[in-house]
């Protein structure tokens, strides 16, 4: 046998074993699996967010991870390649409605350790695609890398779970984002019954709505509050404060929808939260009084920006722009009349109680006072403590 | 091969693939909730969260890097990706991380379905697609390799080893005359010792290792390994426990880190009741599938068990389900191992060591469908590997005892 034949076939026979032994399946002596990514989608009512689990060692490939190349990544070299993990990650995940492509926001970053290795995890909130029938999803992370990666994914709405498994075979799968319960809503009914909704769930505005009413049916005197004599001269004053109020976010509520002012979400988020700390401080310690209708449509201006955004969550259909509008409006004006409705009488007929300005409204504006003022902390911090 | 391997995939999720598929996944985030922690934060900088490559590899990582991004520049280099690929396969090997059997694949992309390539790429393809027990595309590559190049002792060897598996070991055998012409050695005589250990021969194919690892005592440690492995294996199956335990230790000396060997002698100290022995032997060793399986096996034998026995069962559960959904069916044995002995679940055992003994034919898979059969009290299923034990002549104490009880199955 000629020696040349011999060398040429060497590096062959160093993989031999490795050969032999992988072969025979007995040899599944995989500390780790194949490469699989496990992205988890969640859709409720107003909001699609998910949480995306990519191992290092398939982004140590993708995007070099590993900088002092000593074979270990600690959290500060994952850290620092954070931007280039999430572009790598989200350039490879598109989520699209039948009408839009839906914008991904990374919101956390953080680690997890599985049974096969550690994961980066990006949490995720998709802006665009809520309140849709249909979402479509494309997949590509790793395929170039490893044709044998899988995406195995899930998305939760309401009660119900769908999955699929993403391989390069099978990048594109579509799924149902409503269940039958929380469908979009299109008709007018529909936008009024989210109207009232928004209201009644939205406690941001029931508590506003509260402390505006709470001294509804009294008045200030000689520095302390005392119930008017007549129930008239109270449905008077708070009907003022109601159509002030209505009158007020329909402006803001028409302007920020069709367009015409647009302000940052958490801007106005945290003025509301300040706006019922305010109404509820002012039962307190009056600093204004007999003008309450004022103040309710100054804040009116505010909160109607607030239900801009409700129903731009929603899901704005262009062609139906005053149906949705209208219906929505008058659902929240419905809203508030049904919690007017059991609230004026409820006070009407204790005003005269000594209890009531006393204890009740002092106690009342006092907590709703501390709700909203950590409301206002969490939204200007964009921190989370309350349930609620 | 894309298509047969979602073939497979469809095969192994029957009827109503998708509400299957569906159960598993919600399965397999119930279980994933069990086996890992809520994502955090870490606390410290410096804290290491992975580690990318076994310790003792030293520059190798570095290595495989640089050729990755030479391949990147240039995708279309058969030699470069070739190259890539051999290096991903040793170390899917050397690190237990099947990731890099897809590195390899992908390297090989451009090639995956060409017809006309150099036989070594032929090779490559060949040692990717057995890996996925894709063995009929695999022993076709192989061919178009050695029709190019009859004198490729990689394919020779390749080729041998899998018709050892599928259980042809006359096709085995003959493989391995040219194999011995090319690289007499230690490698040839254990190739060919495998065959005659499974083919009848097995006191013969023992003498020939023990020769074989006298006179090349200056072959790789990695050589010696495998030669002593199949020698343990043997002697297990011949009855010679005593023997065997001597060459695993022997075995394990060279290379204490081999997780087949590891679980290869749990196996035996299993089946002598040892759990408690077996346990402690694998302890420490890497959480693969095999180990998983065999550490939960020896808890499962000691009473009372071992408090870690439900979160290995849990994590076992899980890692299988995932399988199912990516489609693949490389664990079946184990996944059949599991479900009879851990979950009690006799006709979910039979049914998957049916789809393996489909796939393979190692003593082991005989084993588990003649046990699952068994425990079902269906001989009839049974049958066909009751054909190959006599048509093979393989000795084997513990498919004899099995089939002895069988046959009262039948004739009670």
């Amino acid at each position: 046998m000629n020696r040349t034949t011999i060398n040429s076939s060497l590096p062959l026979i160093a993989i031999f074993l490795a050969v032999g032994l992988v072969l025979s399946g007995r040899y599944r002596a995989d500390a780790h699996s194949q490469s699989t990514g496990f992205l988890n989608l969640k859709a409720d009512h107003s909001l699609v967010q998910g949480e995306w689990h990519l191992a290092l060692r398939d982004l140590e490939d993708a995007v070099s991870i590993d900088r002092n190349d000593d074979g270990m990544i600690t959290w500060d070299e994952l850290r620092l390649r954070k931007e280039a993990i999430c572009a790598y990650a989200l350039s490879r995940l598109h989520v699209r409605s039948e009408a839009d492509e839906g914008r991904i926001r990374v919101v956390d970053f953080l680690v997890d350790k599985h049974a096969d290795g550690a994961y980066a995890v990006i949490r995720f909130v998709i802006d665009g695609v809520s309140h849709q029938e249909k979402l479509r999803l494309d997949y590509g992370a790793f395929f170039e890398i490893d044709p044998k990666h899988r995406g195995l994914f899930s998305l939760q709405t309401g009660g119900r779970t769908q999955t699929g498994v993403f391989s390069p075979e099978n990048p594109t799968q579509q799924f149902e984002l409503n269940d039958n319960n929380n469908k979009v809503p299109s008709s007018f009914p529909a936008f009024v019954k989210e109207g009232i909704w928004h209201i009644w769930s939205g406690y941001d505005h029931m508590l506003f709505l509260l402390a505006l009413l709470l001294p509804g049916v009294l008045r200030r005197r000689n520095g302390t509050w005392e119930p008017v004599p007549a129930a008239k001269v109270a449905v008077v004053a708070v009907l003022k404060i109601v159509t002030a109020f209505t009158v007020a976010h329909s402006i803001t509520l028409s302007l920020s929808v069709l367009g015409i002012i647009q302000l940052p979400t958490r801007l106005i988020e945290s003025a509301i939260a300040a706006s019922v700390a305010i109404a509820a401080l002012n039962n307190l310690l009056p600093f204004y009084s007999e003008r309450g209708w004022a103040v309710a449509f100054g804040f009116g201006l505010l909160h109607g920006f607030g239900f801009a955004n409700a129903l731009r969550d929603l899901g704005l259909h262009q062609g139906q722009l005053a149906t949705t509008l209208f219906g929505f409006n008058l659902g929240v004006e419905l809203g508030q009349l049904a919690i007017v409705g059991i609230f004026l009488p409820l006070a009407l007929s204790v005003r005269c109680l000594l209890f009531y300005p006393r204890v009740l409204v002092r106690l009342a504006s006092a907590v709703i006072m501390l709700v909203s003022t950590t409301w206002f902390a969490e939204r200007i911090l964009d921190f989370k403590w309350l349930p609620f | 091969m894309v298509s047969i391997l979602a073939q497979a995939a469809r095969c192994h999720l029957p009827a109503a693939g998708l509400r299957r598929i569906s159960a598993s996944l919600c399965a397999l985030w119930m279980a994933l909730g069990i086996a890992c922690a809520e994502p955090f934060v870490p606390t410290d900088g410096e804290q290491v969260i992975e580690r990318l490559r076994s310790s003792g590899l030293g520059s190798e990582g570095g290595e495989l890097r640089q050729l990755r991004q030479q391949l990147n520049t240039a995708p279309m280099n058969l030699t470069l990706a070739e190259q890539y690929a051999r290096k991903c396969i040793e170390r899917s090997r050397s690190d237990s991380d099947p990731r890099y059997l897809g590195r390899a694949q992908a390297a090989m992309a451009p090639w995956w379905n060409a017809s006309a390539i150099p036989a070594n790429a032929f090779v490559i393809r060949g040692i990717l697609k057995q890996s996925q027990h894709d063995f009929t595309n695999a022993l076709c590559d192989l061919q178009l390799a050695l029709t190019q190049d009859p004198r490729n002792a990689q394919a020779w060897l390749t080729r041998s080893t899998i018709l050892t598996v599928l259980g042809d070991y006359t096709g085995a055998r003959r493989a391995c005359i040219p194999l011995a012409q090319l690289t007499p050695g230690l490698i040839a005589l254990t190739a060919v010792a495998n065959v005659a250990c499974l083919n009848g021969d097995a006191e013969r194919g023992c003498a020939l290792l023990r020769n074989a690892l006298r006179d090349n005592p200056n072959t790789a440690e990695r050589e010696r390994v495998w030669a002593l492995t199949i020698l343990a294996e043997t002697e297990v199956r011949i009855g010679h426990s005593e023997d065997a335990q001597e060459t695993f230790k022997k075995a394990l000396q060279l290379d204490p880190r081999d997780v087949y060997i590891q679980c290869a002698y749990a196996d035996l100290l299993l089946d002598l009741g040892r759990g408690r022995e077996a346990e402690h032997l694998l302890k420490n060793s890497v959480p693969s599938d095999s180990v998983l399986l065999r550490l939960a096996l020896a808890e499962a034998q000691q009473s009372p068990p071992p408090a870690d026995l439900p979160m290995h069962v849990s994590m076992l559960r899980a890692r299988f389900e995932e399988g199912h959904l990516r489609g693949d069916f490389v664990h079946q044995r184990e996944e059949a191992r599991f479900l009879l002995a851990i979950e009690g679940n006799a006709a979910g055992a039979l049914k998957m060591a049916l789809l393996n003994w489909h796939v393979q034919h190692e003593p082991a898979d005989a084993r588990i469908l003649l046990e699952s059969a068994l425990a079902q009290r269906d001989a009839t299923a049974a049958l066909p590997v009751l054909a190959f034990i006599q048509s093979s002549h393989i000795e084997d104490s513990r498919l004899l005892f099995l089939t002895e009880r069988l046959k009262r199955v039948q004739h009670p």
